[in-house]
């Protein structure tokens, strides 16, 4: 590949070559599984509405697993993009304002009520409920013309009571099963769903984009500054209300269908930002696709990695993704030097 | 065809920025705010752009007000340069010049015709075309202050209002601004610039705009501005005054206020 000028790639380039990328990584993840499957009969199986075992395996387990692993990887990567624009800084990621906490207190507070064992998609539904509801108060709390000082400031204060109220169910849980499932359940997991789970989370993540991607032109404003953004005519109160939305419709669905799986959001926004010239707009649908194929790549990885019971993904994506951020802050830390 | 600005009152933080102040910019003009530190001058031009709501007061654009126009016409019309814009990601120098163009384009559609027409306009007037290929980070800070304000330019806005554009500058990019400023004035643009300097606030400004405490205590041509008298109240200064060429011009030479090892006068 060619080193990229200061102006990135052509995104008529770019983006069909993650397309691409995607769409392979897309096919491997179905090919790949602890069953092995005669991948072109089993979609001729489908096809033909032929309820053979490969058939079944591909439309009930594998096809559910590799669309919500693009899914998920496509809202952590923009919003991952998103939030890192409209707070300015590299290190921001869509946790900071609390969403991913608060949907995963929501999908617990279902198991700890046994909701969950009784009520098909009740952890889900949990999930969002949770989002939603820290979204109402991150609203709240923020008002009208709230700085970008006291988002930060309202996230870490929902993160935290998110966080201890999680402790909390766990500290009380019946019994050491129930704790169990909460904490392997927090970790994060493409593993066993189905496609209600993708029909659940599909329509809200689809809004989360759209708003996302709305916000696009206002992003790049904001490169130069709050004042100069007002200046050439964006509305930074409906830009952030946009972004804060977005965020929560798309990470909310995703923690609620999968669990938190950590650093998606933190690292391919910078991996890809060099690719399209900096530009925080241009990186958002740039950084969905990233998204989606460095989740496809972990899941793919959890599978094929010869480690029983399986890795979670969460835990996968964590390992790659710390050691990652040790080497963003020590390159930071050289550029201030 | 003005922005006329009526009796602004502005509070920030319980203390009065702006105390009915009234101001006018014309087309084709240049309009020097000046003032000490602290006078307000900063709050005038955030308010000028409809960036800051006054508390009582109006400012009119050509005869409508800011809601009448709304933000995207309002952009469109008047072009903001901020005082210490830095740009957080290292942007190409065509992209922040391109910023620029924001106010003009349609919703998901790229830059036209027009757009890079007027972005290479913008980088030759203020000489950064050189920099094409670079990114905003690999400049010094006066070529990144151009930069900005090519940026500003590629508004080709009706009037533009400029916070201390020659802060960072060296004298001979000072007098390459100023003189740029002066040149989209006469192609009819109506430019407000807060100066520090009074020598070239004197020299290049058709008006001035004297602030003192959030009030408006003069408003004219340099020379009525920039009397002894207003000099030693505003300022607390004495100026030496000469003339070089036919034009008049005035160096600000000592504090009047007496310290305690003061032993001039």
């Amino acid at each position: 590949m060619r080193r990229p000028t200061v102006d990135g790639i052509r995104l008529s380039f770019l983006l069909p070559a993650l397309g691409l990328i995607l769409l392979a990584m897309g096919v491997a993840s179905l090919a790949v599984g602890y069953a092995s499957l005669p991948l072109a009969q089993a979609v001729s199986d489908v096809m033909a509405g032929r309820a053979s075992l490969p058939a079944l395996v591909l439309a009930e387990l594998r096809l559910p697993r590799s669309l919500l692993g693009a899914l998920v990887g496509f809202s952590l990567g923009m919003a991952g993009a998103a939030v890192q624009g409209l707070m300015r800084n590299p290190l921001a990621e869509p946790g900071v304002i609390g969403i991913s906490s608060s949907a995963a207190l929501g999908a617990v507070a279902t198991f700890y009520s046994g909701l969950s064992a009784t009520i098909a998609l009740a952890l889900p539904l949990g999930g969002i409920a949770g989002a939603l509801l820290a979204t109402l108060v991150l609203f709240i709390l923020l008002g009208r013309g709230a700085s970008t000082m006291t988002l930060i400031l309202a996230g870490v204060a929902l993160n935290s009571f998110a966080g201890a109220a999680t402790a909390l169910a766990l500290n009380l849980a019946p019994n050491p099963y129930a704790a169990l499932e909460i904490v392997f359940w927090l970790m994060g997991s493409l593993a066993d769903r189905s496609m209600s789970h993708v029909w659940l989370a599909l329509p809200l993540m689809l809004f989360g984009w759209a708003l996302m991607a709305s916000t696009a032109p206002a992003l790049d404003a904001l490169s130069l500054g709050e004042e100069t953004a007002a200046s050439l005519g964006f509305d930074l109160g409906w830009l952030r209300a946009r972004l804060i939305g977005g965020t929560a419709l798309a990470v909310g669905s995703a923690v609620a269908v999968t669990g938190a799986i950590g650093f998606v959001g933190l690292v391919v926004p910078h991996l890809l930002r060099p690719l399209v010239g900096h530009r925080p707009g241009r990186l958002l649908i740039a950084s969905g696709l990233g998204g989606a194929i460095l989740v496809l790549a972990a899941d793919l990885g959890v599978r094929l990695l010869p480690v029983r019971p399986e890795l979670k993904l969460g835990v996968v994506t964590a390992l790659i993704g710390a050691p990652f951020l040790f080497a963003l802050v020590q390159r930071l830390r050289r550029e201030a030097l | 065809m003005a922005i006329v600005a009526q009796g602004l009152s502005v509070t920030l933080g319980g203390r009065i920025a702006l105390d009915r102040v009234d101001a006018r910019l014309e087309p084709g003009q240049v309009l020097g705010i000046i003032g000490p530190n602290g006078a307000g001058k900063t709050t005038l031009l955030r308010v000028l752009a409809g960036l800051l709501k006054p508390d009582a007061g109006s400012v009119r654009y050509d005869g409508a007000g800011p809601r009448e126009l709304g933000r995207r016409a309002l952009a469109r019309r008047v072009a903001f340069l901020a005082q210490d814009s830095t740009a957080v990601w290292s942007l190409s120098v065509d992209a922040v010049v391109g910023l620029g163009r924001l106010p003009h384009r349609q919703a998901f559609s790229g830059e036209n015709e027009a757009d890079r027409a007027a972005i290479v306009r913008a980088m030759a007037h203020c000489d950064v075309a050189s920099f094409t290929g670079r990114t905003i980070g690999a400049l010094s800070g006066g070529e990144r202050r151009r930069v900005l304000l090519a940026r500003a330019l590629a508004v080709e806005a009706d009037y533009l209002l400029a916070d201390e554009p020659l802060a960072g500058l060296d004298p001979g990019h000072q007098l390459e601004t100023l003189q740029l400023l002066r040149s989209i004035a006469a192609a009819g643009t109506g430019v407000a610039v807060v100066l520090h300097d009074l020598s070239l606030a004197a020299r290049f400004c058709d008006r001035l705009l004297l602030l003192h405490q959030g009030r408006g205590v003069a408003d004219g041509a340099p020379d009525a501005v920039l009397d002894d008298t207003s000099l030693a109240e505003v300022f607390g200064v004495t100026a030496l005054r000469g003339s070089h060429a036919g034009e008049p011009f005035l160096l600000s030479w000592q504090t009047t206020t007496r310290g305690p090892n003061d032993d001039r006068r």
